[in-house]
């Protein structure tokens, strides 16, 4: 369920008008003729896009039956995100551990099997 | 002055593919040591805290296979990876296969499929940067992936997210 949830916001996310339609909501509210403005396509096409969004739940309409204003939705971005830094957490924690190990072993002479060096101390 | 490292960067360079890249104060020799040696590998390959890592099996030649396995702290259950490495060109590349092991989690994770996996380190300044690839190499595996989570069009998505969700009132 979450996850057919985050594929159709990837595969909303996936195209770069769709992109630009949601960077434009996240500064306002917007009707589909301002919408469309910015772009070299017909209103049909924005609106086919939009239905792609309004699909996967990242953007609504508004309530001025007029204007039918399309307006971003924050959470399956925040959710997509969420996945996305819980991935990239994982891994960080990995390589924080790994960071201090190798200032670790860094710090530690390597002890050196049988063959003796004397006089010559290591100082970290 | 101390150096500041950046933290780990996850892209999707192609809709096969994760690649997850970070840079570590130290030279590649030991970074790459503390990629191939079971009892420095189990001091950070933990993920999330309450995991242990009981198993760690690494036969680094071409050929040679490995075993991890994490144990959940509090309830016992455990998954892994297995895999047979491919490449072995210490301390600079590492290619091996990685199939996951259900063990008793079993938690729905894209099982039966191999991802090949490229591990490269390059040293500057005394400065390693290690770069993983994973690459799930066929669209049957890639498809068990994208019910994970990992989709096509991540990159842009992060892209995006990275510009979008910086805005106020989201």
């Amino acid at each position: 369920m979450e996850n057919s949830r985050l594929d159709a916001t990837f595969l909303a996310l996936a195209d770069p008008t769709r992109r630009a339609i949601l960077a434009r909501l996240a500064g306002g509210e917007a009707s589909v003729t301002e919408l469309a403005a910015p772009f070299a396509m017909s209103q049909p096409a924005i609106s086919k896009h939009l239905k792609v969004l309004e699909r996967a739940g990242l953007i609504s309409v508004g309530h001025d039956a007029q204007r039918r204003p399309r307006r971003i939705e924050g959470r399956p971005l925040a959710e997509a995100n969420e996945w996305l830094e819980r991935y990239r957490a994982i891994w960080e924690q990995n390589f924080q551990r790994l960071d201090a190990l190798l200032e670790e072993l860094q710090h530690t002479p390597a002890r050196r099997p049988a063959r003796k060096r004397t006089k010559k101390r290591k100082t970290p | 002055m101390p150096m500041t490292i950046e933290k780990a960067k996850v892209t999707m360079p192609s809709d096969r593919e994760v690649t997850v890249t970070r840079s570590f104060k130290a030279p590649r020799a030991l970074v790459f040591r503390a990629y191939t040696e079971p009892k420095l590998i189990r001091r950070w390959l933990l993920g999330p805290p309450g995991w242990s890592m009981p198993t760690c099996e690494m036969d680094v030649r071409v050929g040679g296979n490995y075993r991890w396995r994490w144990r959940n702290d509090t309830d016992g259950k455990e998954f892994g990876f297995v895999g047979t490495f491919r490449e072995v060109q210490a301390p600079s590349r590492l290619v091996h296969t990685e199939s996951y092991d259900p063990g008793t989690v079993g938690d729905g994770y894209p099982s039966g499929g191999e991802a090949l996996v490229t591990t490269t380190f390059a040293e500057e300044g005394g400065i390693t940067t290690m770069t993983t690839v994973m690459d799930f190499g066929s669209k049957e595996v890639r498809d068990a992936a994208v019910k994970t989570g990992m989709t096509d069009g991540m990159e842009q998505s992060y892209q995006l997210l990275d510009g979008v969700l910086q805005e106020p009132g989201i």
